[in-house]
């Protein structure tokens, strides 16, 4: 059996109970999007303030499992002052990994890594990178909704 | 398996009829608990598809050889065994469709578009599967009708007294879910047919959930369309019934047209072949149409009443079990209440509940059960749903009981 302790570690428990940077927008937010998991319903709301190409606020709303809320918890702490560049080259070392069964890098993932459990359970990957494609999709300005499927 | 209808029920004989049931799933016995979804299937379903292929198989109605032939007496044949499962009056009132899903969208385009005038008002419920929804928002936008929705109660039960209220000279048509995915509500639906006739509207029931469960008469009930999928009955994917009384089906235009469903086709006009073959154009599905008929058999030689008695008695025990652990909450208390027992675990999603489930070999569906407008009505996302079979046990249960504490011990709510 696909260790479900590695799923479900304290810290993304702790970030499902208490998710960071959760319900409300940054006070000048300028971009923002939005994702939905149509198989389980998921919803998220992904927003944030960028400056001069860097992020210097952002947050999420929305209703999801404990795996997507706890990502996208994580995400916007670890996206906090990151240029968008390096927003998207962090999904990226998440996707590989997640997607393309890429060895982690955990230099470069920190914390993050508690979110790898996740690769043991296909049917569960997509609740954890909703929120990073929907981070993207604001990045880029995006206004259709994102969708999983 | 065989039975006569003074043995008792022999659960480990039927069990053994299903080779799907016999494995381990992350190292526990499978407790298959997602029938509503679809169910798991008899040997003899299987081995009459084998059969097919490897003996019969040939396209029907078509030829005069020796194959030709048997393939056809085995798919017309199956029209009599639905009819008979369904006590229809004639086979020639039973279409084959590919499920619930196609048997509605024929009704919605075949019988009720033509009919419906603008201000028109078709009745669904607020329990609806999503494929007894969508069909009619299209002909509403499309035709300028309207949609109007019995509203449920606190326990899922239909508001029957609003649903009398709705009903008057605008209705055209009445749609109602059989027994409700999501609820397991059992509708009054004799009384909703009576009603929907008394002001001259037709009905159509989608007993997807109610045929697997309960018998069904159509001659009791006086509906004027029925519609149901082989594949949450032990038959194949794919496949499914419509029964449609004769005299709507003659009226029917048909809304595919192709081979099989014309008597004569010249380039000027093409005369419609008799009904039901009006509205099976095409080489039909005629393995899976075969081995639904062996799936009916089969679930007709149990004998619907034990059936039904042997679930009660489940349903119940696992509603006592369920409810016992903290921070359940369940829904849908129906008085009368069929298979289905929908839950959430306070503080958790149901897509982590199903995943633990699924790590302790107990298969369940989470999500919304195309039934968003339920999930609403009830202010949650998401709920998880255990749905049983006849070939389900009280161990079966005792395994989801397990489950659901283990996800409150992995999500810590047991300190
Ligand atoms: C009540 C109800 N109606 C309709 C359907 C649709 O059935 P199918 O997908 O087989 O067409 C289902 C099954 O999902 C159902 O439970």
């Amino acid at each position: 059996m696909n260790d479900l302790r590695e799923l479900y570690e304290e810290v993304i428990l702790d970030h499902n109970r208490n998710p960071r940077n959760f319900g409300r927008r940054p006070p000048e937010c300028n971009r923002a999007a939005h994702g939905h998991n149509p198989l389980c319903g998921d919803q998220v709301e992904v927003s944030m303030t960028l400056r001069d190409g860097v992020i210097e606020d952002i947050a999420f709303d929305g209703e999801g499992c404990a795996i997507s809320t706890a990502s996208a918890s994580m995400m916007t702490q670890a996206l906090k002052g990151r240029t968008g560049k390096e927003a998207r080259s962090l999904f990226d070392a998440m996707h590989a990994v997640l997607v393309e069964e890429a060895e982690p890098d955990h230099d470069r993932l920190g914390k993050l890594a508690a979110l790898l459990g996740v690769k043991d359970f296909p049917m569960r990957v997509k609740c954890a990178t909703l929120p990073w494609h929907t981070m993207e999709a604001a990045l880029e300005g995006r206004d259709a909704p994102v969708t999983t499927e | 398996m065989r039975t006569d209808d003074t043995a008792a029920f022999d659960v480990e004989a039927v069990r053994a009829d299903f080779p799907a049931l016999d494995q381990e799933v992350n190292g526990h016995p499978l407790a298959y608990l997602d029938n509503g979804a679809t169910s798991q299937k008899p040997r003899a379903v299987i081995e009459a598809l084998r059969d097919y292929y490897e003996r019969d198989n040939s396209n029907v109605h078509r030829g005069v050889h020796t194959l030709s032939e048997r393939a056809t007496a085995a798919y017309e044949g199956t029209r009599e065994k639905v009819r008979s499962f369904l006590n229809a009056p004639s086979e020639r009132e039973i279409v084959f469709a590919r499920g619930t899903t196609e048997a509605i969208n024929l009704v919605a385009n075949g019988f009720v578009r033509p009919r419906l005038r603008e201000g028109d008002e078709i009745v669904i419920s607020h329990m609806e599967h999503h494929s007894n929804i969508v069909p009619w928002q299209m002909l509403r936008d499309e035709l300028g009708a309207k949609l109007r929705v019995v509203p449920i109660d606190d326990d899922g039960a239909l508001d029957l007294d609003a649903y009398l209220a709705m009903l008057g000279p605008r209705t055209r048509f009445v749609s109602m879910t059989h027994v409700a995915n999501s609820l397991g509500t059992v509708n009054p639906v004799r009384e909703i047919v009576e009603a929907a006739h008394a002001v001259g509207a037709q009905v159509l029931l989608d007993s997807a959930q109610a045929v697997p469960h309960l018998a069904v008469d159509v001659q009791a009930l006086d509906c004027d369309f029925l519609a149901f999928s082989a594949h949450k009955v032990l038959g194949p994917t794919g496949i499914g019934a419509l029964y449609g009384r004769m005299e709507h089906l003659e009226s029917m235009v048909p809304w595919q047209g192709g081979g099989d469903m014309i008597l004569a086709v010249t380039f000027e006009k093409a005369t419609w072949n008799a009904v039901p073959y009006r509205f099976e154009a095409g080489t039909p599905n005629i393995a899976d149409t075969i081995a639904m008929g062996v799936g009916l058999d089969y679930l007709r030689e149990i004998g619907l009443d034990r059936v039904a008695a042997w679930e009660h008695d489940l349903l119940a025990y696992a509603d006592e079990r369920v409810r016992a652990i903290p921070g359940v909450r369940i829904f849908g208390d129906a008085p009368e209440k069929s298979s289905i027992l929908s839950f959430v675990i306070e503080g958790v999603h149901a897509h982590d509940v199903g995943t633990i489930l699924d790590s302790e070999g107990v298969a369940v569906r989470t999500g919304h059960h195309c039934t968003m407008p339920v999930m609403a009505r009830f202010d949650v996302p998401a709920m998880a749903r255990a749905s049983l079979a006849f070939y389900n046990t009280r161990g079966d249960i005792d395994a989801l009981a397990r489950g659901i504490e283990k996800v409150r011990d992995v999500f810590r709510l047991n300190r």
